[in-house]
């Protein structure tokens, strides 16, 4: 196929992975901001938009990190790029270029979610409440998703599409973890206490996860086996090791269909014997901040390689 | 409305075609209207649909009106249209082929030789090619307006890279899912196989050089063209690539498409952009669209490029006054299809004329498109009249005139029910080892009472046109 249509339906998915971090950032926000704050920490809203990684320009923007801003900032503000509203439309802007490569359903899905979206924006706020804003985003993704696996052609197309979902997933869930650990709580006394464990919590009820946790582990909730959930467990659909496995196995695909491997391939797969061979020791033992920083960026480079062996048009 | 042809009452009788189409709308109540007509609207959006008009500004998610009542046509009615319409474009490409070799034309003084060689759209730098199958107009829109029961004019010809083939497939869709019961009591004559039938064509002028099944390709300038839906629909529907200029490369005597698996040849490009843009090296040295070199590739017969380049000089304005000069020369039949008698204000005379009948006429700009810088004498104040006098007089090369044709009807949705509304028609016919037409073609209907403009750039909209088989 066109490296441009391959480049396109791997941006559209990304966006999408994307839209839907943005809304469950909000919702980390918004249950950590109903704990009694008396303990003299930073304005929790503000340790988000540090996580979001837009302080600087919301600040200029908006000043006040009060709810009602942050809202409009991570659901509504086109000037902010990895805003929802923003997410989907640049999802619909590359679904619209290769409407070709594309089923219906699927177009039909991200283009239904972008019109409500135009009829949101124009709704009173006091109308559109943050958990229905999270809602409407979680279930829009989820209809784009369904439509692409009940729908899309097993082609190289597809392989683009998950290859998208799994590397931003990938990412967004090694900064939603640094999130809690580096950004949340960023004194050690407080690790292992009361509010360690609320904060782990609304990590994972963000990442729709809080019962799964439960019948995996049972038990208390601790950093360690939420680590191991979130990093290393193959059962949790946002892990890291199974974002990986799942664009191993799709750059698998693509090279067997292709008949040609390429260092996308062999970066993948270094990826993921890393994480395989790995512990819960381990990522303490580095420090969890540091090992999800060196994470993202090993995964960003992956990123890279699908880029250059597939998506650039310099291929020969 | 008197005065003009109205294509389903003649008096208080319905025409036949329209027979049942008269028990249909008066079995269908306000509020059911209304209510599919919102459905129709709502399909549109969700199909993506949408036009954008140039330099309007406003919503660049403009839907074109789509107006629910049909046109139709008899099959006889028909047939004619279909014969007359095949002989046009037979004779535009023996035009064609012609003028860029020895000009037979020319030399027999049936057309003169400064309208064909110092025109715009004349282009020096494919002189001497004979593209595959002798055809440089792969797809000629022909437009057509209807004054009585079996006049029709043709208005203007389309060469180059006409468009709203998607409305024409789409209209009957939407018509389909929302009416069915109409479909099986009328016998309507399919054009879902227009995509087909156009890979085809474009599939059967491939280049000398290619062998095996060629790779056709459409060439859009990209998702900011207003007719980009339309690229990708029939992309879509021939199972082709849809690439833009970045994606083809020239390397050796070939054109190359950038894929994930590497370069892979191309042999026939429907492009949708204009001759202008195809090649930086060869045309506009600033054009972002095109590909470099893809005309060197062209001339040695390593691609086809569908229109080939130069084919807008058949379709120019002023050659149009030619065109049953050329289906004697070429054909040696005598037209099927009657031009509008056409002033041309080049000629002193002519000019004279128009301007002593400017309020009775409509004048066009030669080079003009979409219902832009042309006069509708009869429907402009007396301020308007004189200015585009102005105009005229400055520059009356770049003018033609024509009587304002009384345009027939067909009944329209309207606010207060049904109305009639002035229509023209477009159909598409294609031309590679065959001449093909599918029965039917793109209904363009002026929305506004009395209007003789139905571009949709100027409020016009579209209906589904029918075809009865006999």
């Amino acid at each position: 196929m066109l490296s441009r249509t391959a480049d396109n339906l791997y941006w559209l998915a990304r966006y999408m992975e994307r839209a839907e971090t943005a809304a469950r950032l909000l919702e980390v926000g918004a249950r950590i901001s109903l704990i009694p704050s008396a303990h003299g920490y930073r304005n929790e809203w503000d340790s988000l938009l540090l996580a979001a990684g837009t302080a600087h320009a919301f600040a200029q923007k908006y000043k006040d990190p009060v709810q009602r801003n942050i809202e409009s900032h991570l659901f509504f503000d086109l000037d902010n790029p990895t805003s929802v509203a923003s997410c989907i439309g640049s999802a619909r802007e590359n679904a619209r270029i290769v409407r070709t490569a594309l089923t219906t359903q699927v177009w039909d899905a991200i283009n239904t979610a972008f019109q409500e979206l135009r009829q949101l924006e124009r709704l009173p706020r006091s109308e559109v409440d943050l958990s229905r804003m999270t809602d409407w985003t979680m279930r829009h993704a989820a209809q784009v998703r369904g439509a692409i696996d009940a729908t899309q052609l097993r082609n190289d197309g597809w392989d683009f599409l998950k290859l998208g979902y799994a590397l931003e997933r990938a990412d967004n869930t090694a900064r939603l973890i640094d999130v809690k650990y580096y950004v949340l709580l960023p004194q050690l006394e407080f690790v292992g206490s009361e509010l360690d464990n609320y904060q782990w919590t609304t990590l994972l009820r963000a990442m729709s996860s809080h019962r799964a946790f439960h019948w995996a582990y049972g038990g208390d909730v601790t950093a360690k086996k939420i680590a191991h959930f979130l990093i290393l467990n193959p059962q949790c659909p946002r892990s890291l090791i199974t974002c990986i496995e799942s664009a191993n196995q799709h750059l698998d695909r693509l090279s067997r269909g292709y008949g040609r491997a390429t260092d996308a391939q062999s970066q993948g797969r270094k990826l993921l014997a890393g994480l395989s061979e790995l512990h819960t020791d381990d990522v303490f033992d580095e420090g969890l901040h540091e090992f999800l920083t060196r994470f993202i960026g090993e995964n960003g480079n992956l990123g890279a390689a699908v880029h250059d062996s597939y998506l650039s048009g310099d291929i020969r | 409305m008197t005065g003009y042809f109205n294509e389903m009452y003649d008096g208080a009788s319905v025409r036949p075609p329209y027979a049942r189409l008269g028990d249909w709308v008066n079995a269908m109540p306000a509020e059911l209207r209304q209510m599919k007509q919102a459905e129709a609207e709502a399909l549109f959006r969700r199909i993506g649909i949408t036009f954008a008009v140039y330099g309007e500004g406003g919503d660049p998610d403009r839907l074109i009106p789509f107006d629910m009542f049909p046109r139709v046509f008899t099959g006889a009615e028909w047939a004619r249209l279909d014969r007359g319409v095949k002989q046009r474009a037979r004779a535009l490409n023996a035009f064609l082929v012609d003028v860029y070799g020895r000009g037979e034309i020319v030399r027999a003084g049936r057309i003169p030789a400064r309208l064909v060689y110092q025109n715009d759209a004349y282009e020096k730098a494919v002189a001497g090619i004979v593209p595959p199958k002798g055809v440089y107009s792969h797809i000629v829109g022909i437009d057509l307006v209807r004054t009585g029961p079996d006049e029709f004019f043709v208005l203007e010809d389309n060469c180059r890279t006409p468009s709203g083939v998607s409305y024409m497939l789409e209209n009957r869709e939407i018509m389909m899912r929302m009416f069915p019961a109409l479909f099986r009591e009328n016998r309507i004559a399919p054009v879902e196989n227009y995509p087909e039938i156009l890979r085809r064509t474009l599939a059967s002028v491939a280049p000398k050089k290619c062998n095996g099944e060629p790779t056709v390709v459409i060439l859009t300038p990209g998702h900011f063209n207003s007719a980009y839906y339309e690229h990708s629909f029939l992309a879509d529907l021939m199972g082709v690539e849809l690439v833009e200029g970045q994606d083809l490369f020239v390397e050796g005597e070939f054109v190359w498409m950038r894929t994930t698996e590497g370069p892979r040849r191309v042999d026939v490009i429907y492009r949708r952009i204009d001759d202008a843009f195809i090649d930086p090296l060869c045309f506009r040295p600033d054009s972002m669209l095109g590909v470099p070199g893809l005309m060197d590739v062209y001339r040695s017969g390593g691609v086809s490029i569908c229109s080939a380049p130069g084919a807008g000089v058949a379709d120019d304005k002023a050659v149009y006054t030619y065109v049953p000069e050329m289906i004697r020369f070429y054909l040696g039949e005598e037209p099927i299809l009657n031009n509008v008698p056409t002033w041309q204000c080049s000629k002193a005379d002519d000019l004279k004329y128009v301007l002593e009948h400017l309020a009775e006429l409509v004048v066009k700009e030669v080079h003009g498109s979409g219902g832009y810088g042309m006069l509708v004498g009869p429907k402009s104040t007396a301020a308007q009249v004189a200015a585009f006098r102005e105009r005229l007089i400055a520059d009356p090369g770049n003018y033609i005139a024509q009587p304002t044709l009384a345009l027939s009807t067909t009944p329209t949705f309207v606010e207060e029910g049904i109305a009639p509304r002035h229509v023209d028609l477009r159909p598409y016919c294609l031309v590679g080892e065959r001449v093909e037409l599918v029965p039917g073609g793109l209904t363009r209907v002026a929305l506004t009472e009395g209007s003789l403009v139905v571009n949709s750039s100027q409020g016009g909209g579209v209906k589904d046109t029918w075809v009865l088989a006999e």
